[in-house]
């Protein structure tokens, strides 16, 4: 993709981009469980392709996550889109600029700034991403969790430099395979934001898959045939037997069935193109609810006609025999028999865990059943959970307090 | 180039109960629920330890829950139950007699012939034991009655030798549901179920994603349709129940039934997603539940969806286009061409063919009438 992106910005190709890139490259070696000396190695490989790149480059580590904002969670608005007129004149400026710089220069000018690149990160760090990724009971999860932590590492970086759109290089084939897996992980809700064009699920900072149209055969031979160097890195799944987890799974049963049926790939991809990013119709529509703490989409656990709701209640109505379980599954229940209530019966279970899991959408509540204990988490994403939970119960208070001025009894949470 | 997929699952002969299995070593746990038996079994999804009535007591009040919370079988409704003499059809029909009383609903067994020899009879004969031993009024429908003379292995000559698959599983999808509403009709039913349980759902999702059929995936992912047109009701009171769990409901109320898989069933393409299926049930607990989930959830491009129905020209029945798929299939088999009506008006290609298994316990189909 950075090669095209390159010949797109060149002087000689016949449509040119416009726009002003930069690029980042996350390391997830400890994630992995690399060796720093391999990790350092992988780095210096990735730093002399940016470098020969000539774009401004970022090189961040995974273990910033432990140092994130929590405003990183926050779906902040995006800039007034102007009218035609505007984009226009923007073009115009834009192209004034370029001509202004001269014409011999290949760096582009706004905003001017020098490659950065943070210091290496500190050893505390790596051990707390080893003691998350080593809580993690099974690779499907680890593998999700890798995902949501390097998409808020890559927001971060495009928020604080500026830039308003993140390129993904996402296959045909790879959006074929994390649609399907996404299919079985319960998250069929979002599957146009997951393998869609353009993803605007958190506001200001837009995540495009351009490549969504190449399948891997022909980013692999364009890559020969053009020389693009590539560094390979282990990733979280490698060496791992195939029915480790289920993004593993799918990949090598979309493989398998692509041998046999050569058009599975693309009829998989077409079907995507047909998903819109709307709740279906019949749900509860209307104004749109409070987004996952996680993945950041409107939550889709709906109460009444939801038959998984169902089977979850069912299974924690009887006495069970596992803590685990419960944990996890009461607070679902009650949450959905009593939607005014519920905040209110949560509270009093005075469970910090019970209190995370109810913000989550029902995928990504699936993986947090195979975290233990949600402690070795970024602190970002406990902090912002406390202060939704916290802002959620003064809006209820706030309501009671309107109706019951002369009231001075007036309790919160009554069902 | 036929690659037949063989089921990997565990095939029982006749219902014979199982085996004794050994004692453990230590005592197994009590039964959560009434803290009196012993605990013989532990539910798949939530690996509680129950009794053997405890559970098929609240397999019972599951199926109860998700009819009246549902409001699938008004009270007085008259309801034909697609009966196969298969492992699905079979807890269908005796949970449904249990709740009958309670739900002040009576039955029919609907049984469709489809003229697979050497399957079908075996299956039918279950059946009649089951109606006999229930006192249910049982009808059996024939495709050689229905349908002018076709049974299944007459299609499955005539479409054999033409492509990749035969696709008679397609057919005998199709027309069965056909068979299945006309016995409806003929027994006077309001209502008509079919035992399709959370696995068949979760096996139908990913099929027709594997093989991009959009308007059956805006259509699918509810209890069951409410019947437009002409059509009954439809609807699936097993739908949250997992395969294991039925098969396990069918062990402790000893019930008789057949366990045989279809002839044809290996060609059929719902294997890859059976297997898939499996697969994903190994590494997650939690898929089958998860792909219902996202099944329910599916939002398609209002251009995807199907068009809403008409009547066919021919036979009068519930149709998207002017004539009824089961009047184009058999309008091709009559006329010897009898991939005319398959698959999205291609005709011979390798990637089309969209063969509907007939399951191995044979519910007979309740998918709509698709509109090709």
């Amino acid at each position: 993709m950075l090669w095209q992106v390159l010949e797109g910005l060149s002087r000689d190709s016949a449509k040119r981009l416009r726009f002003v890139p930069g690029v980042v490259y996350a390391d997830e070696g400890a994630a992995c469980g690399q060796s720093p000396e391999d990790r350092a190695e992988t780095v210096a490989e990735a730093k002399l392709v940016l470098q020969s790149v000539g774009f401004p480059w970022h090189i961040v580590a995974l273990e910033e996550v432990f140092s994130l904002p929590p405003s990183v969670l926050r779906c902040s608005a995006r800039e007034p889109v102007g009218t035609e007129g505007a984009y226009k004149a923007a073009v115009d400026s834009f192209l004034q600029q370029q001509h202004a710089l001269g014409e011999g220069q290949q760096s582009l000018p706004c905003p001017p700034r020098p490659p950065i690149r943070a210091g290496p990160p500190t050893a505390g760090q790596t051990e707390a991403l080893s003691t998350l990724f080593s809580s993690v009971e099974t690779l499907t999860a680890k593998e999700e969790l890798l995902q949501t932590l390097r998409t808020h590492l890559i927001l971060h970086v495009a928020r604080t430099h500026g830039y308003s759109k993140v390129m993904m290089g996402d296959s045909c084939t790879r959006l074929a395979i994390k649609l399907m897996t996404s299919l079985a992980l319960g998250r069929g809700a979002f599957l146009a934001w997951d393998t869609g064009f353009s993803d605007e699920r958190h506001g200001d900072v837009v995540v495009v898959r351009p490549m969504r149209e190449h399948t891997l055969k022909e980013v692999a031979f364009y890559n020969r045939l053009f020389a693009v160097p590539s560094v390979f890195t282990p990733a979280v799944d490698t060496k791992a037997p195939e029915k480790a987890s289920i993004h593993r799974l799918m990949e090598a049963f979309i493989l398998r069935l692509q041998a046999q049926f050569p058009s599975t790939v693309s009829t998989v991809y077409r079907t995507s193109e047909k998903l819109v990013k709307a709740p279906r119709d019949g749900c509860a529509a209307g104004t749109p609810g409070p987004r996952c703490l996680l993945c950041m989409c409107v939550l889709d656990v709906d109460t009444a006609d939801s038959a998984t709701a169902f089977g979850a209640q069912t299974s924690s109505q009887l006495p069970q025999t596992q803590p685990p379980v419960a944990q996890a599954e009461a607070p679902v229940s009650c949450c959905c028999t009593r939607m005014g209530g519920a905040r209110h019966c949560c509270r009093t279970e005075e469970d910090p865990r019970a209190r995370v899991i109810e913000q989550l959408c029902y995928g990504c509540r699936v993986n947090m059943k195979d975290l233990p204990s949600l402690d070795p988490l970024p602190p970002y994403i406990l902090a912002e959970a406390q202060l939704r939970s916290q802002r959620a119960e003064a809006e209820q208070i706030q309501e009671y307090l309107l109706e019951d001025r002369e009231d001075e009894d007036a309790r919160p949470g009554e069902s | 180039m036929v690659t037949s997929w063989r089921p990997s699952h565990l095939k029982l002969r006749r219902s014979r109960p199982l085996p004794p299995r050994q004692e453990p070593a230590m005592p197994a746990p009590q039964c959560a629920s009434c803290r009196k038996a012993r605990a013989a079994l532990r539910r798949p999804r939530s690996g509680q330890a129950l009794c053997g009535t405890c559970f098929c007591a609240a397999f019972e009040a599951e199926v109860l829950h998700t009819v009246v919370a549902g409001r699938l079988l008004p009270p007085g409704a008259v309801v034909a139950v697609g009966a196969s003499g298969g492992k699905d059809s079979t807890v269908l029909a005796h949970v449904l007699r249990e709740l009958a009383p309670r739900l002040a609903i009576s039955l029919h067994l609907v049984a469709v012939d489809e003229g697979i020899g050497g399957y079908r009879d075996a299956a039918l004969a279950a059946v009649r034991r089951q109606a006999a031993r229930w006192e249910l009024p049982l009808t059996v429908v024939a495709y050689a009655e229905l349908f002018g003379g076709w049974t299944m292995d007459a299609v499955a000559r005539s479409t054999a030798g033409s492509g990749r698959s035969r696709s008679c599983c397609t057919f005998c999808g199709v027309l069965r549901r056909r068979a299945l509403e006309e016995g409806a009709r003929r027994v006077g039913a309001t209502h008509v179920v079919t035992g399709h349980n959370a696995d068949d759902m979760a096996e139908t999702v990913l099929m027709n994603f594997l093989r991009g059929d959009a308007g059956r995936l805006a259509r699918g992912g509810g209890l069951g349709s409410p019947g437009e047109g002409g059509a009954l009701p439809r609807c699936r009171p097993l739908q949250l129940a997992s395969q294991k769990e039925v098969v396990l409901y069918a062990h402790f109320r000893r019930l008789d039934y057949f366990s045989e898989e279809c002839v044809y069933a290996p060609e059929a393409f719902r294997g890859h997603a059976r297997e898939l299926l499996k697969l994903l049930e190994a590494a997650r607990p939690s898929a089958v539940l998860d792909l219902v989930h996202s099944a329910e959830r599916l939002a398609l491009a209002p251009a995807a969806r199907p068009p809403p129905p008409g009547a066919c020209s021919r036979c009068g029945a519930l149709a998207s286009r002017a004539l009824c798929q089961a009047c184009a299939l058999l309008d091709g088999l009559n006329r010897g061409r009898p991939r005319l009506a398959i698959g999205k008006g291609r005709r011979g290609l390798d990637e089309e063919g969209s063969p509907r298994e007939p399951q191995p316990s044979g519910p007979p189909a309740s998918e709509p009438i698709p509109g090709f």
